[in-house]
């Protein structure tokens, strides 16, 4: 395999930053009510972590080792503050559901933690493709964990009616754990316990 | 007898090694050692041993339970024809054997959905990891029946029975493994999934001749609004048991019957038990003092508290689960008496609320491995200290 697809489908599959590394669950419990808003989520962190890594692996000669960190942080939040015009401009609903953690994709450790620990030395394309991977092992996981919060939390899937609460005692009610970030953690929890028995990789 | 020994024997060579069903021997061998006695011999040297081994400690303690189970029955017979009586529909109260008719249909069912979810996925388990089905989930199975109210739906109940076994338990590797107690994680599942109905301020008492549900208030839930209690919540009430709630917690006579006969049979730990009470009985009467709205929930005095809602039945059967509880002695003082405390505090000064023991055993489930730690820890040093090293 060369390096490129590695960068790109290591943390996909075998070193997902939500699986495994367990970065990022501040906006995973955040976000994934809906799967609109986090499928929306998913493409602005995506797209952040693949422009920021390039950038920050087109400049990693230019950038001296003292001051990296606030270099770092000025690309990402240049391009977040990019994302949060574009989601203001062509899709305001959302960008309003979303409200502050587009904001805060600035703080989220997956992005920082790729610059730092994968752009800073490696070449512009493997960078590219270790961020697009890094925002889609990501996205998957958001997407998953909204899947199930909005069917069970609200009964929709993508605002469509699937299920139907009826008042009457003995009747289906919706689950009110998977409308609370409680759910979300519980969901992820159990993708983690998947996971880490599909690539039988475990801590000590 | 012999039929059923033979008809056991004649299957066994499909379930040993090599066997077509091979991979559900475990199934069978529970039903093997729930219907003969086990003729599995020990192939070393023989060892001394005592009789008392998980089987019989889990026994204890389902029959500790069985006051819990039969006042239950009863009290929600006795819940539905009162609230009947108090509606008008009815002149007068039957006698004890419909009332006891009644709340059998209700509860019977409940408990049955609880082992047979239960029941499903611990031999799923057992099978997947390979080990004999564990009679810890006799206990699990009866605890999550006592602490939900008795006309809760029954698929309510198995969902939160998969989620106490599954998520509570088996996640973790099963019996023994466990950081929180099964029974209360699929309490308290139902207390955040389904909200408007489990909160502890309201239980159902049965459907009237109209199938509309009637529902009245604990005594609780009316203490946490701020309302008097009425006559038929008197203290002497709430300690025999005669008030609605869920199933088998209401008496705390009955609890209180349950708690002397694990004691005696060396099961409970007297010291979480006490701990609780302690805790429990000084908070409660600390904050009475400060309280000046003879109405409010704080006001209740001591006494009421300990007999009110779930206090009794979880220092008896809750906090006293040897797995999630703490290990060492002190640690059983500690976490017995932030039990009984926190209990309290979420009871009278969260409004949020209304009862707050299951909680507060959740939490301390979580910190028990820390007090052990500290309290293993603390002994070291002090020995240390003694011998002067």
């Amino acid at each position: 395999m060369s390096d490129t697809m590695k960068a790109f489908k290591d943390p996909f599959v075998i070193n997902n930053p939500i699986a495994v590394q367990v970065l990022g669950i501040c906006s995973a419990l955040a976000v994934t009510t809906q799967i609109k808003p986090a499928f929306t989520m998913a493409v602005a962190v995506t797209a952040v972590m693949g422009l920021s890594n390039l950038t920050v692996s087109l400049l990693r000669k230019q950038i001296p080792n003292k001051i990296r960190i606030i270099i770092e942080l000025t690309i990402i939040s240049t391009l977040v503050i990019l994302v949060d015009q574009i989601l203001k401009a062509y899709a305001y609903d959302i960008s309003r559901q979303l409200s502050v953690f587009v904001g805060l994709i600035i703080t989220n450790c997956i992005v920082m933690g790729r610059a730092e620990a994968y752009a800073l030395h490696n070449p512009p394309i493997p960078a590219l493709m270790d961020g697009i991977g890094n925002g889609l092992g990501y996205g998957v996981i958001l997407v998953i964990v909204a899947f199930f919060r909005e069917l069970f939390g609200v009964g929709k899937l993508l605002g469509k009616e699937i299920l139907t609460s009826s008042p009457d005692a003995w009747g289906y009610k919706h689950s009110g754990l998977m409308v609370v970030p409680t759910g979300a953690f519980v969901i992820i929890s159990l993708i983690v316990w998947v996971h880490h028995n599909y690539t039988k990789k475990f801590e000590d | 007898m012999k039929f059923v020994e033979d008809q056991i024997h004649k299957v066994k060579p499909l379930f040993e090694k090599g066997g077509k069903l091979e991979k559900f021997y475990y199934l069978f061998e529970a039903g093997e050692s729930f219907h003969l006695v086990t003729d599995k011999r020990t192939d070393r040297g023989a060892h001394v041993r005592d009789s008392v081994d998980l089987k019989r400690m889990m026994i204890t303690v389902v029959l500790a339970m069985v006051p819990c189970i039969l006042f239950g029955i009863y009290n929600t017979g006795l819940q539905h024809y009162t609230a009947l009586l108090n509606d008008g529909q009815i002149e007068a109260l039957p006698g004890m054997v419909d009332m006891i008719v009644y709340g059998a249909i209700l509860v019977v069912p409940v408990i049955l959905t609880v082992y047979i979810t239960g029941g499903i996925v611990e031999g799923i388990f057992a099978c997947i990891r390979k080990h004999e089905i564990n009679e810890g989930f006799l206990v699990t199975g009866i605890l999550i029946a006592m602490v939900v109210p008795a006309s809760i739906p029954l698929w309510q109940v198995s969902l939160a029975t998969i989620f106490g076994v599954f998520i509570g338990k088996e996640c973790f590797g099963g019996t023994g493994m466990n950081i929180l107690n099964p029974a209360l994680t699929a309490r308290a599942f139902l207390f955040f999934n389904f909200p408007s109905q489990i909160s502890g301020d309201k239980v159902w008492v049965g459907f009237d001749r109209g199938q509309e549900v009637i529902s009245t208030a604990t005594p609780m839930g009316l203490a946490a609004k701020g309302d008097a209690l009425p006559e038929a919540y008197s203290t002497m009430n709430m300690f025999l048991g005669t008030i609605p709630g869920s199933i088998g917690e209401t008496s705390t006579l009955a609890c209180i019957i349950g708690g002397i006969i694990l004691l005696i049979a060396g099961v409970a730990s007297w010291r979480t038990m006490l701990g609780m009470l302690v805790g429990g009985f000084l908070f409660a009467w600390l904050i009475s003092l400060g309280s000046t709205n003879p109405n409010d929930i704080a006001a209740l005095g001591a006494v009421k508290h300990l007999c009110m809602g779930g206090f009794a039945f979880g220092l008896v059967f809750m906090a006293t689960d040897p797995v999630s509880s703490a290990n060492t002695d002190l640690g059983k003082w500690i976490y017995g008496f932030g039990a009984g405390a926190i209990s309290m505090l979420f009871r009278i000064i969260n409004p949020a609320y209304p009862e707050g023991v299951m909680l507060a055993i959740l939490l301390m489930n979580v910190f028990a491995p820390l007090i052990d730690h500290y309290v293993v820890k603390a002994s070291i040093k002090r020995r240390l200290n003694r011998a002067g090293v």
